[in-house]
């Protein structure tokens, strides 16, 4: 019997590195798997990578398509990560004091070469907002609200709120006229919350003899500013709010959101 | 040219602006068939892109356009039409494979497929489109940073951030703890009620319009109608002292608007009964106390019985009711806008001796 000899096909340097880099022990002790170009393996690179394995294995095929979700969701996500990011950035240069707050800002400008982060995260911060109304907007259009859906509805109406909250108390911070006097006009109506505010309707019903228990220094404004006006306890309170206690609750949140998706029958498409 | 601008500044005006808003809302439900089109669609997005083109040429245009903060909402604009547009489209598309039997798209495309590669090479292209835009963007526009805060120098107008100019465009028609507190907060209780108030079974999962009529006509209302268009209204349209000033009229601090708005006491007393105000305010203010406590709590019963028949049996009380309340909360926004125009009406019940005013 004649030997039949078998010809490898010609690989090129890039193909014959990555073959051999995709086998070194260091490439192997992170995947875990061969290339995703097997049913078997496409499995197991959504199952044995923690970020994916936020995604389901197989998903319906109208829930892939930008026509159904316009990718709303995953933007906003995307946007929250980027934001988070660029955030944790410019906290190495601000600090949030009457004193240095508005300089650290100029010093941003004026002295970084090039410097776009206040930028991205500005208009990042803008797009989220946009971003998370076309989403819901989206959902709602679908009928995706529909059951077993409503309580991620709910979750991400609340999510929604702290997206504001998020991007009212960065406001702020900058400290320039724009941010104060925004500010002002937004939490003055916390002035005239029912019984809670001095201005409020209800709020003198409350006290004791002749004592108000509802007035300029202890009402629903003065806990969100932690003074009777735009000032240092503001600056403060809005700054931790708004690079600590209100992205926990959002990344919280997010986590809830994600994992009701998948639990809730994946992105939703007719019985 | 100063005659085309004068007639989109008439046009602007907050009683036509709003009038032309519900209006174009009507004409895209009633006659979604031909707005689903392509030639309408991209056709509207086109005659908006010439209308900002043309506006630049204009100091007060641009001056107000290019503001960076309003920059956003420019492109919130275009998105927003688009995405209302698109959405309806795609309701009608499916509603035609429907009424042939045929079943939603969605319904077609019910086979699985492999998230890798499917969807996340689709989100990764989405990351990187997202990340150009955004770098792109903060490249060309940089980000605002004014005067120093200076607590003693009021600007004027002081507005919000954009995104709660709606709000602050209610404080024209509403006191602050209406306006600012009770409505906001319904909205955000109103949103979480939604899926537990819509008992329609139809329309889970796919585009829709005919199975949905009634739900996505109020939403859009909400949605595209009060809340963005007022958004507009407030960023671009209000400008010293929250005067309106068309897109292409000079921001005048001393622009004068006649304040003669009226109590419903005193078209009560005064003007209907020739009398005093009654030295009460209990009495003074009972027609207006009965008109808003009717809106309130009969209106939801006499309409259950009446016009919203149907809906009260489908839903049952409990829901009927909260989606009624619901309902009429949001109703209220326009019905105090249109008093405003055609009585000058300013407050329904005026105790100013307890801040409540409605
Ligand atoms: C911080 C904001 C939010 C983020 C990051 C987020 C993220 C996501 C993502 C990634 C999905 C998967 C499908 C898609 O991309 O469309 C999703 C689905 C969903 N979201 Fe959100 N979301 C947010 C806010 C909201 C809001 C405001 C609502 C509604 C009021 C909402 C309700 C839902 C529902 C009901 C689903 C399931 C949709 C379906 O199965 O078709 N989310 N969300």
């Amino acid at each position: 019997m004649a030997d039949t000899k078998t010809v490898a096909p010609k690989e090129g340097p890039a193909t014959q590195f990555w073959n051999w880099l995709t086998e070194t022990q260091v490439w192997t002790s992170v995947f875990r798997h061969e290339r995703p170009n097997t049913d078997r393996n496409r499995v197991l690179v959504m199952l044995s990578n923690i970020f994916l394995h936020l995604h389901p294995v197989r998903i319906r095929k109208s829930g892939v398509k930008l026509r159904y979700t316009w990718c709303m969701g995953g933007l906003s996500f995307f946007l929250f990560l980027s934001l988070t990011l660029t955030g944790l950035l410019l906290m190495f240069y601000y600090r949030p004091t009457l004193e240095y707050a508005y300089t650290d800002i100029v010093g941003l400008r004026e002295h970084v070469p090039l410097g776009i982060m206040r930028e991205m995260h500005r208009w990042g911060a803008h797009a989220m907002v946009i971003t998370v109304w076309l989403h819901m907007f989206r959902v709602f259009m679908t009928g995706s609200y529909k059951p077993p859906r409503e309580f991620n509805w709910s979750v991400g109406v609340i999510m929604l709120v702290l997206t504001l909250l998020l991007s009212f108390t960065g406001y702020l911070l900058p400290w320039d006229q724009l941010a104060i006097w925004a500010i002002t006009v937004g939490s003055n109506m916390a002035r005239a919350t029912p019984f809670l505010g001095h201005e409020g309707p209800g709020a003198q019903l409350l006290r004791l003899g002749d004592v108000p228990l509802i007035h300029a220094a202890d009402d629903a404004r003065f806990a969100l500013l932690g003074g009777t006006f735009v000032g240092e306890g503001a600056l403060l309170r809005f700054y931790v709010l708004h690079c600590v206690g209100l992205p926990l609750g959002i990344a919280v949140l997010m986590a809830v959101h994600f994992w009701r998706v998948r639990k809730d029958g994946g992105i939703s498409g007719p019985m | 040219m100063g005659f085309i601008k004068g007639i989109f500044n008439a046009v602007a005006d907050p009683r036509l602006f709003f009038l032309l808003a519900v209006g174009a809302l009507l004409v895209a439900v009633w006659k979604r068939e031909a707005v689903a089109s392509n030639t309408v669609g991209y056709g509207m997005l086109a005659l908006l892109g010439v209308f900002f083109a043309f506006g630049t040429f204009d100091p007060n245009f641009r001056l107000i356009v290019t503001k960076p903060d309003n920059v956003p909402i420019v492109g919130l604009i275009f998105l927003l039409l688009f995405f209302v547009w698109y959405s309806i489209r795609e309701g009608v598309l499916n509603d035609r494979r429907i009424a042939a039997g045929n079943g939603p798209i969605e319904k077609a495309e019910s086979d699985r497929v492999w998230v890798w590669p499917d969807l996340v090479y689709t989100e990764l292209i989405s990351l990187i489109l997202c990340s150009v835009v955004l770098i792109v963007w903060s490249i060309l526009l940089k980000a605002p940073l004014e005067q120093p805060a200076n607590p003693a120098n009021t600007p004027n107008p002081s507005k919000a951030p954009w995104y709660f100019l709606g709000l602050q465009e209610m404080l024209v028609y509403f006191d602050p703890w209406l306006a600012g507190v009770v409505l906001p907060g319904l909205i955000i209780v109103g949103l979480i009620c939604i899926p537990y108030i819509d008992k329609n079974p139809k329309g889970n999962g796919y585009y829709t319009f005919t199975e949905r009529k009634a739900e996505i006509t109020i939403f859009l209302f909400g949605f595209a109608v009060l809340w963005a268009s007022l958004i507009v209204l407030g960023t671009f349209l209000r400008g010293p002292n929250w005067n309106f000033f068309g897109p292409f009229e000079f921001w005048d601090i001393h622009k004068l608007a006649a304040l003669t708005n009226v109590n419903l006491s005193e078209y009560v007393w005064v003007r209907a009964l020739r009398t005093s105000y009654p030295s009460m305010w209990i009495v003074r203010e009972l027609p207006g106390i009965i008109l808003v406590l009717f809106y309130v709590l009969a209106l939801p019963v006499i309409l259950a019985k009446g016009l919203f028949k149907r809906y009260f049996e489908k839903l049952g009380a409990p829901r009927y009711y909260v989606t009624a309340f619901l309902f009429l909360m949001m109703m209220s926004l326009p019905i105090k806008m249109l008093a405003r125009w055609i009585f000058n009406l300013k407050y329904i019940v005026a105790i100013p001796e307890i801040f409540f005013n409605i």
